[in-house]
């Protein structure tokens, strides 16, 4: 028998950076994903502004009439709803592929190989940031382009874009916890589909004191919120409220955290 | 050199739940050589390749391969083994080049290394043609190549192949056995599961034959044969395995064959 070099535990950092070659590749050869990632956020700018920006802006500014200063004032108000939007879509998104992975034999082969075995979930969670941020950078370049003007330095642009990713990455790792434990494609994109219904139920689309008690309660303490409220300083130039922006990092850095031990004790189990 | 063995298990034991598949399980399988584990459909064949290629845990005895412990070393056990599993485990999405090219990356192959490597083997799968081309759109004996294309980049020092000729056409399972006697020719030990009694036959130095949660005989397939005076070994395969599970193991040979 041929003696063999025995290799350490892979190489952590090469391999996750071969796992996200993969799954750039996939996400090149399968747009339509990606397209549904940015599509659905910019479909739903386009509506929110459209058509209920007229009336609703009237309802979170002082001093705005209907119509087009209502709508001006919308747009302002919901695009840190819509970046959230983006981000959850493509952590949404990983969902589908891990269980992808794990029903397809792929992930079965990569746990017989002699690699690093964060890679093979970290792969996939690092190429939907990079996804994520593609849909951020979209959605941002349509306000912009629909009349935003945020007083926003540069310090603040990077500082939107590192939260999107951060949070992108939190939810990420929630989320291939939810595609291993579905036990079909299906059941994957199912799941998630929860986490879209919080911006609505938080500050995103009309101000919390507007909702009647229980919601509104609900709205102030999930996690979304501060997360929305965060954005929404930063893009308008306004200091952070220190509070909210460290219950902002702290639900990213608990889900982050959560998701990652319940995707971890996962791929562990033995799965056929 | 009595001690050479590529695959060690002995008393091996696994159950789910309450059903017992593997109940003391005793297989050796010498260096360089092949050996096919026959069995009837839910014989526990496809849990012992998942505890030999460190998949599934077992729950007792001892299981060695390449020298190597599955349980205490199982990173030893995984830089020496490559798998080709029951499940097809190839990329559809990307194409043939790109699934060998990561898995070469994988195994810490340079660029250019890679490269050379990923050439080489669809070059001698026969896969050039189709190489550029998503694997979704390849026939199944093609993405069953380059599964086992896949398995052999990192040269693995012991095989396992699960059915690795199910659902193949004659040709390409003509061409598969070219390629595991090469591999063997070549010092690669290999270990298949198969349904098919004839493949184990022309392709096997050993055959062991697994039944009832237990390695029912181990022989070449004369001896076995000589030993239980049996013509073929379907006859062997019959008289070994239990009555109750026939029907199914003789179902699923008729009708794949
Ligand atoms: N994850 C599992 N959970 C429960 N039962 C299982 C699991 N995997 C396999 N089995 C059972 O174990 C037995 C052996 O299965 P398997 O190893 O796939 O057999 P073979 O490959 O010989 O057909 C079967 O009865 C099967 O139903
Ligand atoms: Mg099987």
């Amino acid at each position: 028998m041929t003696a063999v070099a025995v290799a350490p535990a892979g190489r952590p950092l090469a391999d996750t950076l071969t796992m996200l070659r993969r799954n750039l590749l996939r996400a090149v050869r399968y747009p339509g994903l990606t397209g549904f990632t940015v599509g659905i956020p910019v479909v739903l700018m386009l509506l929110f502004v459209y058509v209920f920006g007229g009336a609703l802006g009237a309802g979170v500014a002082p001093g705005v009439t209907a119509g087009a200063q209502g709508r001006a004032a919308y747009l302002d108000y919901i695009t840190p709803a819509i970046v959230l939007f983006a981000v959850v879509g493509a952590a949404q998104s990983v969902a589908i592929t891990a269980a992808m992975d794990a029903t397809s034999g792929i992930m079965a082969r990569f746990k017989t190989m002699a690699i690093a075995p964060g890679s093979v979930l970290g792969g996939p969670v690092l190429g939907t940031v990079v996804q994520g941020l593609v849909a951020v950078v979209a959605v941002l370049g349509l306000a912009v382009a629909l009349g935003l003007r945020p007083a926003a330095g540069a310090g603040g642009w990077l500082a939107v874009a590192g939260l999107a990713a951060l949070v992108t990455f939190a939810l990420s790792w929630l989320c291939v916890a939810m595609g291993l434990a579905a036990r079909s494609v299906e059941t994957a994109s199912n799941t998630p589909m929860l986490l879209t219904a919080l911006p609505f139920l938080g500050s995103g689309f009309v101000p919390v004191e507007t909702m009647p008690a229980g919601v509104r309660w609900f709205a102030e303490h999930q996690p979304f919120t501060p997360v929305i409220e965060t954005t929404r300083s930063l893009l308008a130039g306004t200091g952070l409220d220190t509070s909210t922006t460290v219950q902002a990092l702290a639900w990213t850095v608990a889900i982050g955290a959560a998701g990652y031990a319940w995707s971890r004790s996962l791929y562990r189990r033995e799965r056929r | 050199m009595t001690t050479d063995l590529a695959v060690d298990v002995r008393g091996l034991r696994k159950s789910y739940g309450d059903h017992s598949v593997l109940d003391g399980v005793d297989l050796a399988v010498p260096a360089g050589t092949v050996t096919a584990l026959l069995g009837p459909n839910g014989a526990g064949k496809t849990t012992t390749v998942g505890i030999l290629s460190t998949l599934l845990r077992p729950d007792g005895g001892t299981v060695r391969v390449a020298g190597h412990d599955v349980v205490a070393q199982p990173e030893a056990v995984r830089a020496a083994i490559g798998v080709t599993g029951q499940v097809s485990a190839v990329d559809d999405l990307l194409t043939g080049t790109e699934n060998l090219r990561i898995v070469a990356s994988l195994h810490h192959l340079g660029r250019r290394e890679a490269r050379e490597r990923a050439d080489a083997l669809l070059e001698r799968f026969d896969l050039v043609a189709a190489a550029g081309k998503p694997v979704s759109t390849w026939s199944g004996g093609m993405r069953r190549r380059l599964d086992l294309a896949m398995t052999l980049v990192g040269s693995p020092s012991v095989v396992f192949l699960d059915e690795p000729t199910t659902g193949l056409d004659p040709r390409s399972r003509r061409a598969l056995w070219g390629e595991v006697r090469a591999l063997v020719a070549g010092g690669t030990t290999i270990l298949l599961t198969t349904q098919y009694l004839e493949e184990a036959d022309r392709l096997a130095d050993a055959v062991a034959v697994l039944d009832g949660g237990r390695v029912v005989a181990q022989g070449s397939p004369a001896e076995l044969k000589s030993a239980h005076q049996a013509g073929s070994l379907d006859d062997v395969f019959l008289r070994l395995t239990d009555p109750s599970t026939l029907s199914t193991a003789e179902q699923s040979t008729e009708e794949v064959a």
